[in-house]
């Protein structure tokens, strides 16, 4: 993707105007130019942002591009496409083209539709819904079995989600923002701001996290709402990010680009917004989904300790009630009941794992490109993205 | 030798501050642990009990004289703190130093195990998986991270202890060694430590190997994109040399961070996996201490594992500097 194709689509740049109908000219007519055997593609507009192809084969069928920028200004809503198409569907076409990025999304995906739809469908748990300690996979009825009294294990998985991921997305978001926030700020500013945030975070650091969790949640006589214990489980988690991004901006701070924005007179703000965190943002998400899935551990296992308070039922108290009231850890009878919610965490976990492990592959070109033979050139791109 | 100094009293920094923290949490919080004990004191003793005998009875638990002026208290609480003496256990009646103490060395052995085990079976096996990348063996082996890196210990302690604790009778399901046999340096009883050990050990290290295996794979095919690698290959270096010099050390430090992170992760995993193996460890007691309400108990033992945990990321962070140089001096200097 070349400068002067983005002019050539936005048409706002007179200067490139007349470039274009001299390159026109020594070309031809513009009816020539265009590729009569190929099919243009559905999206007219998307050709510029669309698997990094040169603009003029995707370009509108009729009016070869080089006209049309000239006289036709682009509506608000062409304006929208577009940004969608560049801001939204261009990285949910690369995330897609990866498998474990695919995979992720899609079990993310779907406990979320099980959040959300699943608890239109499946009826809600109540005691005595069908027979005690029923099997998994032995009834239609009770797909995943049912508990010591009685309660469907299917509906009980699938209620507790919502508070999962509620769970989940308050700690990994706290921790996210919490540790950015320091990480750059010490690791750009230097001097005595690094020195002080950097004892805050070596202090928070050395402290362990679970135990931490255990004795606050104790000594606090907090309530059972997820996000509080959200971020309760992740209290400390954010001083490893901060200390991880602050030794990435260390290096970063010195580069030309951030150091030209300074020569500009940019506002520290302005630098770390602007030239650090774009830098940082796949190491970001990736530790989103990271903390993610701690919060998961760390929730399900406080839970299954049952020292954490509850308001309702979750997938770690359903392995605290499957081991201390039905003894399923020495009882086959009752395993299943500890392995429903087990496999349940498992797979959200892994779906997580590679969400991280496919953004880490799309965000980090040096994964690409890390062998002179198989660095992927722009045509390698369109080969795997173009296909979908 | 500066350096080394400013990490050691970093370190009894963040000690200090954790202990602090603990006054503050037993001490301040309206409705709390103090309100607690003295309504425990009161059930139990009786209506007989004067005023000052359930302070004289707090204090001896938590080392706050209650009638004090607030910062007596605090410096009373700090000195016996300082001094090892963390209260007594309202639920064995106990100090609590005579309960966690011996409790120490067995936490420190399952944890420190599990993480060397974790730590250079990962790295072995990630470097390996970095040069074969692209192969079966490297598919395979990643299949087989990805998946240990999204269980969590606890969910194997569980699957093992029902499989081959329970139903087969391979391993024990609690205790640190048999009770018949007397503890010392003898053939029998360290087989038996292993023995109980095991199960502890293999539900921490596997869940973590995968994860060091796939960074360590990730760091190591980075660095065999290096520029200066491909100089070295150009130099004519031995393999052996560039495996170890430019590639292992490279892709290895990145790690350490993550390293220090982890002995966070794996004394904290350690409470749940203690608790599942019924393991008499600090973990064990600190979740007694929580169950029963039993304050001292429970502040002794996040204390004792804190400090345990500041101990061992000291160690790590001061030979992280040996190994990095620029760790020594990095980003002190005072800039924009």
């Amino acid at each position: 993707m070349s400068r002067t194709d983005r002019d050539g689509d936005s048409g706002e740049t007179p200067g490139s105007e007349a470039d274009f109908e001299a390159v026109g000219d020594a070309l031809g007519t513009p009816e020539q130019f265009t590729d009569e055997g190929r099919d243009p593609g559905p999206a007219p507009i998307s050709g510029h942002a669309r698997n990094g192809r040169v603009a003029a084969d995707g370009g509108s069928s009729s009016v070869s591009e080089f006209q049309q920028m000239a006289d036709v200004s682009m509506t608000d809503a062409e304006r929208r496409r577009q940004w969608i198409d560049e801001k939204l569907l261009a990285p949910a076409r690369i995330v897609w083209s990866d498998w474990r990025a695919r995979t992720g999304v899609l079990v993310v995906v779907s406990y979320v539709l099980m959040a959300t739809v699943g608890l239109a469908i499946v009826t809600e748990p109540s005691p005595n819904q069908g027979g005690y300690l029923v099997g998994a996979f032995r009834t239609l009825e009770y797909p995943l079995g049912t508990t010591a009294s009685g309660v469907s294990l299917l509906s009980q998985t699938v209620y507790a989600t919502p508070s999962m991921l509620t769970m989940i997305a308050s700690g990994a978001v706290f921790t996210v923002c919490l540790g950015t926030a320091f990480g750059t700020i010490a690791g750009y500013k230097g001097g005595t701001v690094d020195r002080v945030l950097m004892i805050v975070t070596d202090i928070m650091m050395t402290i362990p996290g679970l135990p931490l969790t255990i004795v606050l949640a104790s000594a606090l006589q907090i309530d059972g709402n997820p996000v509080i214990i959200g971020i309760l489980i992740t209290i400390n988690a954010w001083a490893g990010l901060a200390r991880a991004i602050r030794s990435q901006v260390l290096t970063l701070r010195d580069a030309e680009y951030v150091e030209a924005s300074r020569i500009m007179g940019m506002e520290t703000s302005t630098i770390i917004s602007g030239d650090i965190i774009p830098n940082l943002m796949p190491y970001i998400t990736m530790n989103f989904v990271q903390q993610a899935r701690a919060v998961i551990f760390g929730s399900v296992g406080l839970y299954f300790l049952g020292v954490l308070p509850y308001t309702s039922v979750n997938w770690g108290v359903m392995m605290n009630a499957a081991v201390n009231r039905a003894g399923a850890t020495s009882s086959p009878a009752a395993f299943h009941w500890l392995l429903v919610p087990m496999v349940t965490i498992i797979i959200l976990a892994l779906g997580l794992t590679l969400l991280a492990q496919g953004a880490d592959r799309i965000f980090n070109p040096r994964v690409r490109a890390r062998h002179a033979e198989t660095v992927a050139s722009d045509g390698d791109d369109d080969a795997t993205t173009g296909e979908i | 030798m500066s350096y080394v100094l400013k990490r050691i009293a970093q370190s009894v920094l963040t000690v200090y501050v954790v202990i602090s923290a603990s006054f503050g949490l037993v001490r301040l919080l309206p409705g709390g642990p103090l309100d607690y004990l003295r309504a425990q004191a009161v059930q139990q003793g009786g209506s007989d009990l004067s005023m000052s005998e359930i302070n004289a009875r707090i204090a001896a638990q938590t080392n706050i004289a209650v009638n004090e002026p607030i910062y007596v208290q605090y410096a009373d609480y700090m000195a016996a703190m300082l001094q090892g003496d963390f209260g007594v256990s309202t639920r064995y009646g106990d100090p609590v130093m005579s309960i966690i103490g011996p409790a120490i060395p067995w936490t420190v052995f399952l944890t420190a195990t599990a993480l060397f085990l974790a730590f250079t079976v990962g790295v072995s096996l990630g470097a390996f998986m970095a040069y074969k990348e692209g192969s079966s063996f490297d598919v395979a082996s990643t299949g087989v991270g990805l998946v240990l890196n999204s269980t969590p210990g606890y969910v194997l302690a569980l699957l093992f202890i029902s499989y081959l604790g329970y139903r087969m009778e391979l391993f024990p399901t609690g205790g640190r060694y048999a009770s018949e046999l007397t503890v010392g340096f003898n053939a029998s009883f360290l087989g038996s430590v292993l023995y109980h050990g095991a199960l502890p050990i293999a539900s921490m290290a596997l869940v973590g190997f995968g994860g060091w295996a796939l960074s360590m794979r990730g760091n190591s095919i980075r660095v065999l994109g290096e520029d200066y690698l491909r100089v070295a290959r150009l130099r004519g270096l031995s393999t052996r040399r560039i495996a170890m010099r430019y590639v292992a050390r490279n892709a290895i430090l990145p790690m350490y961070t993550g390293l220090m992170i982890a002995i966070g992760t794996v004394f904290g995993g350690a409470v749940i996996i203690e608790n599942i193996f019924a393991y008499p460890g600090v973990g064990f007691y600190l979740i007694q201490g929580i169950n029963a309400r039993d304050y001292p108990l429970m502040m002794g033992g996040f204390i004792i594992i804190t400090i345990a945990m500041v101990v061992g990321i000291t160690v790590a962070d001061l030979t992280y500097g040996v190994l990095d140089p620029r760790a020594k001096g990095g980003g002190s200097r005072e800039s924009y």
